[in-house]
């Protein structure tokens, strides 16, 4: 065995922000606790600017990096940017300090029980959780990663350091922090479920191709050694695995209590970002290396879609909490990803990306709405509180109501198009039944979209009501980049089809 | 790519072509600034809900000035439409492109020919009147330039709805003039059953819609492209059923918009917004929209004679419900609404009979367009006049109080009903000949639905302006202003002439549409004389029924109890109720039953107590009491699933 | 099949050395009781006393198994490293000491914050 040739300029992006997140840890260890604050946010703001510039200037390439194990191709770059894009305002929300009288939206320190004088004692002298930086970078890191992924050791790499930060940062809250703390042990013991069961399925698909690296899986596929049974369960079990990171329905349980506990910012971060991941790991996975039994687990897609599509529309009806809402609402809106998914061809793949691109933009604006509205006990997330917003604070809600018309795809929003991509997609790839079934399902979806719309602009205000809170530029930026985002990309989507067109082959 | 591909459309177009075949060129010229017409009002809309409080004291000129620019702007490029010769009158201008998804492109591009500059003077023209009419109407209403602002964002949706050269494109402004619709028919929003309303509209609008998104992913996995020329072009090559298909799917999203059975149920209810808003929206331009659909596509329909007889029966069904309806309401706006979904029914029967009918359908939309926009308002004037009292048990004698509103009111009422020379009468006798040339059955049902409407416009005439008064109020009702009187007379004006000038002006409607739909005559089933004799008896016995009832007996000021049929029309022949049994109901099990799943099944603790923050002690325990395990085994089960489907792909 | 007949001869092995472990000591063990055999076994100090029904384990119980975690990765990557020290050359150096910085990392961390101080 000889030493490895490693591409260190193609690889700048991960290096970027996995050496960041380092030196996140390593202020943690030295710089005082006063300046820890401004510092760890500096650092991880500049972290991925510089990983984002990297990614642009890394556009056009098609190399299969690390010896194989990571592919630096266009939709892992285009992935990739959008990530850094979405993780960067993420990391603005993070820091936004004026919500909570100079608290951010994470316990001072996650250790103290709840309720406990220690607890008090902290968060009277505001101190601030600083280990979400850091944290938030390594779970960047593990996202950038996921989709590039080019052999199974590193997917499967990838996916914990993607998970495991975001474990911890579920549990962090600093308001309802029982609810957190289930939510993070809850997505702890089923992701850590799911991560068994989808090693177990690498295990199989090594057991029938003798190989580790996708393009080597799918020349075995071509050769058609070994056992099928073998080869079936396990793609199955992969699939499994990266179904439940999407939140694909049966493997969605966990979605609407992690997105209801999680910090709000986290669950905004969360929602947009490991989406995106997961669904280009997938999309890598299936294409490239599954590409040549699509036969096989087509069928089992269009079952999961289907499911998934009905499942989040309907149960989104009946939800109260406006958090829970939304989670049940990316439940459906996974299940709209993967009609498209089905096609398998490249058409599909630039669908998925624009996709994915206008839902986390307004997935994560959306989520950064929840955050300022307030009342006594932190965010007002009952949806009766919400009655009546639009009296109160008309800008605000006519910003929410824009995001939650995107998500109802209807025109001159990025969800239209994107919706109409996927569709399209789907149709040209032979499933057309399945966007029928895409079609109801936005209806219905449609209804409790609106029913929130009217409730904040038709209903009479409740006499507690909640207030709606003065955020800092952080997240005042943050949320008018995505409401003009959303819009723009409505209106002008060309640029952004064409870029996720050029950017839809896979290297092999 | 999308040049070489327009181009290619084009010349297909030119070759082969759909209904009268005409080719259609790029834009030059004036016919280049076409975009104009949609950027005045939009721009307006802009100022107005952008700019704020600064804006409050103008608000109301600039909303009326960009309507009444864009009208202009329409009336230039109709003069420069009329100096090209007959078959050479369609113009497309590419803005830019929207969608390029892999083979599927989609540009915003407009399509200027004789359909679409009808219904632009249509649009702009009744607009700006309705505009100048809504500064009288609107002015005590501190929220006046938001409601200007919502008018000029519907004149510009709604433009781009007809201008727009593809179905995806008119679809956005299918959903422009939706949402602004709601925004309108909420606009009193303070009211709750104004809040209701606009969300039933928009509920009920969403099937409609899904109607044509269908109709668009069929025509995407068909022609690969939803661009009206492509489609057009192409439709021959399809398989008549996939056209049949697209009709029906086109005509459920018609059915939305037009509030045509079964849909129909949010147009009465949609009277809660302002009084100009059921006059511009729900009378004369957006219910339209879904008879425009129709006749736009009339390429398709040609070739699917299913979907078109489906066309007839819905149109049939509407026009004699929308009259029972308008019957027994004793509220003047219900009145007319009822009164509208039946004339829309008219159109839309006649869009159904082909090339025979398109053209007689845009007619009739017209005329329509002009007089029941002047009865909308001349109830508006009634209303304002009456401190916006809208029974009409409580009016009475309001010829002498409000001359000018009587006298205008007059003129529609006579249009409506189809009295020579008057407007309506010239289109609605087009529609019933074109009927019975087709068939007795339809003939017939045109023939009673004129009876009927006779009837209830009578009704409604000497309820409000004859008999004995019923009003309460010490000082009598005043006249309105000017700026409100001013449109009602151009209205009236219009509802007299209208009919006679657009038939027999220059080569008339008939001719000027053909190269866009196409012509046809059928031979009618007996002497035109003798139907038209027919029809004007009909409609005089209609008259003078009413008359016996309203007019030489007292209006009773308490509701009669009525006859079941009367009972039944005024609960809207129980549209809410079929809806409720038809669509709600089964909704609603599903999602109990999806729900109750979710939650007994799955995941019980947190719907329930995530809610109630008691007692977070012992959230913590129900923790450690396996929920987590409920899901593991939710997911366990997925797992057994996903395998086994995997396997058994492969058994055969 | 063939392939599997040394796993199948494993999975036996560990069956018979099981079971036969447990049979073995019932037989040839002496049979005395007292107090000391009966507590669980904590390496032979005195067991900490723990509430009936399971209870809580202090949080340094974790803290020192995750201390001794970062070790044991250590010398799992080092020592096939080391064998081919020869091959490797240069470019396994650089990327051992990377490796070992960033183990240390954590270390330096859990020292930083305490996680080493024994109350």
């Amino acid at each position: 065995m000889n030493a490895p040739t490693i591409e260190y300029a193609e690889l700048a992006p991960l290096i970027t922000i996995f050496g960041a997140a380092v030196i996140g840890v390593l202020i943690e260890a030295f710089v005082p606790r006063k300046v820890r604050h401004p510092v760890q946010v500096a650092v991880a703001l500049l972290a991925l600017v510089a990983a984002l510039v990297q990614v642009i200037l890394l556009a056009g390439t098609g190399m299969v990096a690390a010896v194989g194990a990571v592919a630096v191709d266009g939709p892992a770059l285009f992935l990739q940017g959008t990530i850094l894009v979405l993780a960067i305002i993420s990391v603005a929300f993070f820091a936004e300090r004026r919500l909570e009288a100079g608290g951010d939206a994470f316990a001072p320190a996650a250790s103290t029980l709840p309720g406990s004088e220690e607890e008090r004692i902290l968060v009277r002298e505001r101190m601030l959780q600083t280990e979400v930086y850091p944290l938030a970078l390594f779970a960047v890191g593990g996202m950038l990663l996921f989709p590039a992924a080019n052999d199974l050791l590193m997917l499967f790499i990838a996916l914990e350091v993607m998970s495991l930060p975001l474990y911890l940062l579920c549990g962090m809250a600093r308001r309802r922090r029982l609810l957190s703390q289930e939510a993070a042990l809850k997505y702890f013991l089923l992701g850590a479920f799911s991560s068994a069961i989808f090693l177990f399925g690498m295990a199989f698909v090594y057991g029938y191709a003798g190989t580790l690296r996708f393009g080597e899986i799918s020349e075995a596929l071509t050769a058609n050694i070994g056992q099928d049974g073998i080869l079936l369960a396990g793609v199955g079990l992969m699939a499994v695995g990266l179904l439940f990171k999407v939140g694909a329905v049966p493997f969605h349980s966990w979605t609407p209590d992690v997105y209801q506990g999680a910090p709000t910012p986290v669950t905004g971060f969360m929602a947009a970002c490991t989406k995106l991941a997961a669904f280009g790991a997938m999309v890598r996975l299936f294409y490239v290396a599954f590409g040549g039994m699509r036969t096989d687990w087509q069928p089992m897609l269009w079952a999961v879609a289907i499911a998934t599509m009905l499942v989040g529309a309907v149960v989104a009806l009946t939800q109260t909490d406006i958090k829970r809402m939304l989670a049940y609402s990316s439940i459906a809106h996974a299940g709209f990803v993967l009609t498209a998914m089905v096609a398998a061809d490249q058409t599909a793949t630039a669908a998925i990306l624009f996709y994915l691109a206008t839902y986390g933009i307004a997935t994560l604006g959306a989520f950064a709405v929840v955050t300022l509205v307030r009342d006594s006990g932190g965010e007002a997330t009952h949806l009766a509180k919400w009655a009546g917003l639009g009296r109160r604070s008309p800008v605000l809600a006519a910003t929410f109501a824009l995001f939650l018309l995107a998500f109802a795809g209807i025109p001159l929003t990025s969800g239209f198009v994107g919706k109409l991509s996927v569709f399209t997609a789907a149709i040209d790839g032979g499933a057309a039944p399945l966007v029928v079934v895409g079609v109801i399902a936005s209806a219905i979806a449609a209804f409790f979209y609106v029913r929130v719309i009217v409730l904040m602009f038709f209903s009479d205000p409740a006499p507690e009501g909640p207030t709606v809170a003065v955020p800092s530029l952080w997240t005042a930026v943050g949320i008018t980049l995505g409401a003009a985002a959303t819009l723009l990309l409505g209106i002008v989507p060309g640029p952004l089809l064409d870029l996720a067109q050029q950017a839809s082959l896979f290297v092999r | 790519m999308t040049s070489t591909l327009s181009a290619l459309a084009t010349a297909v177009a030119t070759e082969g072509g759909h209904g009268g075949g005409q080719a259609v060129a790029e834009a030059t010229g004036v016919f280049d600034l076409t975009w104009l017409l949609i950027a005045f009002p939009l721009l307006g809309a802009a100022i107005l809900l952008l700019g704020g409080r600064r804006t409050d004291k103008v608000g109301h000129l600039i909303g009326c000035g960009a309507s009444i620019a864009s009208f202009v702007m329409g009336v230039v490029l109709f003069a420069a439409m009329l100096g090209e010769p007959s078959d050479g009158r369609a113009f497309t201008s590419q803005l830019w492109e929207y969608v390029n998804a892999g083979g599927y492109t989609v540009d915003v591009s407009l399509l200027l020919d004789q359909l679409s500059i009808s219904f632009v003077l249509l649009i702009t023209g009744v607009g700006s009147l309705i505009h100048v009419y809504s500064i009288g109407y609107m002015e005590h209403d501190e929220r006046r330039r938001r409601f200007f602002g919502y008018l000029n964002l519907f004149v510009a949706a709604m433009l781009l709805l007809v201008l727009a050269a593809d179905y995806l494109v008119l679809f956005i402004g299918w959903e422009g003039v939706g949402l602004a619709s709601y925004l309108l028919i909420g606009f009193w929003q303070h009211k709750n059953s104004a809040a209701v309303a606009a969300k039933k509209a928009f509920v009920v609008n969403r099937v409609g819609d899904m109607g044509m998104v269908l109709a668009m992913s069929s025509m995407v996995l068909v022609f690969g492209s939803t661009a009206f020329d492509v489609v057009f072009a192409s439709a021959e090559g399809a398989s008549t059923g996939w056209v049949t298909a697209i009709g029906l799917f086109l005509l459920l999203g018609a059915c939305g918009k037009s509030a045509q059975f079964p849909l129909q149920s949010w147009l009465l209810d949609a009277m809660e917004g302002p009084t100009p808003v059921s006059a511009l929206i729900h009378a004369a331009t957006m219910v339209t929209a879904g008879v425009y659909l129709i006749v736009r596509s009339a390429a398709i329909y040609d070739l699917a004679p299913d979907a078109r007889t489906a066309v007839v029966i819905v149109g049939a069904i509407t026009l004699l419900m929308g009259a029972i309806i308008g019957c027994a309401k004793d509220d003047i706006k219900k009145a007319l609404a009822g009164s509208t979904m039946s004339q829309i029914g008219y159109m839309t029967l006649a869009a159904g009979l082909g090339p025979a009918g398109y053209a007689f359908a845009i007619f009739h939309l017209l005329t329509h367009g002009f007089f029941k926009a002047n009865m909308f308002l001349g109830a508006g004037s009634v209303m304002h006049g009456m401190h916006d009292e809208v029974n009409m048990r409580r009016y009475g004698g309001l010829r002498i109080a409000m001359p000018v509103t009587f006298i205008t009111f007059a003129m529609g009422y006579l249009a409506i009903i189809g009295i020579p020379p008057f407007a309506g009468y010239f289109s609605k006798d087009k529609i019933i000949e074109a009927a019975f040339a087709d068939n007795w059955i339809t003939g017939l049902a045109t023939l009673l639905g004129a009876g009927i409407t006779a009837f209830y416009m009578t009704r409604l005439m000497l309820m409000t302006f004859f008999g004995n008064r019923r009003w309460k109020q010490s000082e009598p009702p005043h006249e309105s202003p000017s700026v409100m009187t001013a449109p009602l007379w151009a209205l009236a004006f219009l509802s007299v002439v209208g009919g006679f000038a657009l038939l027999y002006f220059g080569a008339g409607i008939v001719d000027w549409l053909a190269p866009v739909t196409g012509e046809e005559h059928h031979e009618l089933p007996m002497p035109l004389w003798l139907l038209i004799t027919i029809t004007l008896a009909t409609v005089v016995a209609g008259v003078a029924v009413a008359w016996l009832m309203y007019g030489r007996r007292a209006v009773r000021e308490d509701v009669p109890a009525g006859s079941p049929l009367t009972v039944a029309a005024r609960n809207d022949l129980y549209g809410d109720a079929f809806n409720e049994a038809v669509f709600m109901r089964p909704g609603q099990y599903l999602t109990r039953s999806l729900v109750y799943f979710e939650n007994r099944g799955v995941d019980g603790a947190v719907v329930g107590t995530a809610t109630a923050f008691g007692g977070l002690s012992s959230r913590l325990r129900r923790l450690q009491t396996g929920f987590v395990r409920s899901y593991a085994v939710t997911m366990l089960g997925g797992v057994g699933v996903v395998v086994l489907a995997m396997l058994v792909v492969r058994l055969p | 099949m063939n392939a599997y007949a040394p796993i199948l001869g494993l999975i036996l092995l560990a069956a018979v050395f099981a079971v036969g472990s447990v049979a073995f000591s019932v037989v040839a063990g002496p049979k005395r009781f007292n107090r000391a055999r009966l507590d669980s076994y904590e390496c032979g100090i005195e067991p900490t006393p723990q509430p009936v029904g399971g209870g809580r384990f202090p949080v340094k119980y974790y803290l020192t198994a995750m201390t001794f975690i970062i070790f044991d990765i250590e010398i799992i990557f080092l020592y096939p490293w080391a064998v081919r020290f020869d091959h490797l050359g240069v470019f396994g150096f650089v990327a051992m000491v990377t490796f070992i910085f960033l183990i240390t990392v954590p270390f330096i961390y859990e020292w930083r914050r305490g996680g080493l101080d024994w109350d």
